[in-house]
């Protein structure tokens, strides 16, 4: 990318800071304005935290309340996992943990110290697209986006469970992964050729 | 979401020191497991402890499927647990449980003790912009009553509070005869998990019979002839990845074409998982046959008390568990 070609995000960087607060609103952690009418320390103690992400180790001080999706985001600028509800109904927010999917708007980042955490960005190998990437984008999977990365994580691990077989059964296996664009018969059959491509699309 | 000190024991006996109280609202210090209710109630400012003190790594997780019947640790996945071969065969009731609780991500980040203590889905509860819920804040009032009540429990209400109790394993659970190993500071104990759970009566803002520092350390199920013949039903608004509106946990032991024993719970329809005896006794003896079927899942409602907007869930309940029994039966 060259400066004359800015990325989406350089924009959205941009933006919020001269003051585009309403696009960064909803993504910022809640401040706890109550705090000092409580009596309690306006700063909670930080901690230390170390997460491994993509097979690199990051030494990070949070607060308690960063969430592991904040922390991948606004500490680690990992912004490819995404930020829906932040209440574990969407699913944007999805990566692996020691392989398996899970939601990283609901866990509290300094607590899954020592776990192996996968997000979209290290599910490439360098230029090669995972077989999922691929066929979403052969398959025209998606249409905002948004859940996109989500859906890609979710569906490695459905895949990689054996839940990737008949197209029920996938969306039964993928109902935590909502698509407002109603992109759903696209991803199911995404899911579908990656799972023939990587052998594993039938079990459980 | 408000401050909150994070406290990461290194060991049981310091946590268990920690005087933290799960299932109730006014508690200043609280446990966090596998943390997928307690984020979103954190992060509604539904619940707003000083202290929060992780459970991460500190219980057992096995799983262990004997003679005597299955132990599961209280840090044992929902996800492990639902895919354990021996789980899927001899006690289908909790497989399909799990299996159609909340999605598969979850169900890789919940224990299973959590499970147990999630907390209600009233809508009122779960949104602070609704100044009464006498399960939240104690003495405000009960927004359910005249508000939207659908999901809302018709067995054992009071007048202070309607809110069911959402997980689906504790109602497999509480039709299987299941107990709660509980660890304290300084002695465990065993509760059925029936008594586990109590009535809102005057106090919904305690949920469960747990005491300060107590936390859930293993469930227990006795084997029984019954286990491998169950089901579990669930009826929702979406086909997965949904809370039950109303659902039905039946373990049957036959004797050729008849019932020798049956246990009967349902989930949706009351304060805490429903266990309906009167029901069971009904179908002691009785054949597969639709119409005692009918007549025995009647009993189911007496004592219920719809509050208009859940009226139906008395008539649904009784049909789900015909259709729960007779899906039991059927299986070899």
């Amino acid at each position: 990318m060259t400066s004359f070609n800015p990325t989406r995000r350089d924009l959205l960087k941009v933006t919020a800071a001269t003051g585009g607060a309403l696009a960064a609103g909803p993504f910022v952690p809640r401040a706890a304005p109550e705090a000092a009418a409580q009596g309690t320390n306006a700063a909670p103690a930080p901690l230390n935290v170390v997460l491994r992400v993509n097979g690199t180790e990051h030494r990070l001080t949070l607060d308690p309340r960063t969430t592991l999706l904040d922390a991948l985001r606004e500490h680690l600028h990992l912004t490819g996992s995404k930020k829906g509800c932040g209440l574990g109904q969407c699913g944007a927010c999805t990566v692996l943990m020691d392989g398996k999917r899970v939601k990283s708007c609901l866990s509290l980042a300094a607590l899954v110290e020592g776990r192996e955490i996968t997000t979209i960005e290290g599910l490439a190998q360098g230029d090669q697209l995972h077989p999922l990437q691929a066929a979403f984008i052969e398959r025209d999977a998606f249409q905002c986006g948004y859940c996109t990365p989500g859906q890609i994580m979710a569906g490695v691990a459905c895949i990689n469970e054996g839940h990737a077989g008949s197209a029920q059964e996938i969306r039964d296996w993928m109902s935590g992964n909502l698509c407002r664009c109603g992109a759903y018969d696209h991803i199911v059959a995404a899911i579908q050729d990656a799972a023939r491509v990587t052998g594993s699309g039938r079990g459980g | 979401m408000h401050l909150f000190v994070l406290e990461r024991p290194r060991d049981l006996s310091a946590a268990l020191a920690s005087g933290a109280q799960a299932g109730r609202n006014d508690a200043r210090a609280e446990y966090i497991a596998g943390g997928t209710d307690m984020v979103q109630l954190l992060q509604e400012d539904v619940r707003r402890p000083e202290r929060l003190v992780s459970l991460a790594g500190l219980l057992d997780n096995r799983i262990e499927v004997g003679p005597k019947g299955l132990r599961v640790g209280a840090a044992a996945m929902m996800a492990d647990v639902a895919g354990h071969p021996s789980v899927v065969e001899q006690y289908p009731v909790i497989a399909e449980a799990l299996l159609n609780s909340a999605s598969r991500q979850v169900r890789n980040q919940a224990t299973m003790g959590g499970n147990l203590l999630q907390r209600t889905r009233c809508p009122y509860f779960r949104d602070v912009g609704y100044a009464a819920c006498n399960k939240r804040s104690p003495g405000s009032g009960c927004a359910a009553f005249g508000g939207e009540n659908r999901w809302h429990a018709l067995l054992g209400t009071s007048e202070n509070c309607i809110a069911t109790h959402a997980s689906d394993l504790a109602v497999a659970l509480v039709a299987l005869d299941a107990a709660i190993d509980v660890r304290g500071v300084s002695a465990q104990r065993t509760v059925a998990l029936n008594d586990f759970y109590r009535l809102p009566a005057s106090t919904p803002h305690i949920e469960t019979v747990l005491q300060p520092g107590e936390v859930i350390a293993a469930i227990t199920v006795p084997l029984s002839p019954a286990t491998r013949r169950s089901h579990y039903l669930k009826v929702r608004d979406r086909a997965s990845f949904e809370f039950a509106v109303v659902s039905a946990a039946v373990a049957l032991e036959m004797d050729g074409a008849h019932i020798r024993q049956a246990r009967v719970a349902l989930g949706g329809v009351g304060t805490k998982p429903w266990r309906v005896p009167r029901v069971e006794a009904a179908l002691t003896g009785a054949s597969l046959d639709p119409t005692a079927l009918r007549r025995a899942a009647a009993l189911a409602a007496q004592g219920a008390r719809g509050r208009g907007h859940n009226d139906f869930k008395i008539e649904l309940m009784q049909r789900a568990i015909v259709r729960a029994v007779e899906t039991a039966g059927a299986r070899a």
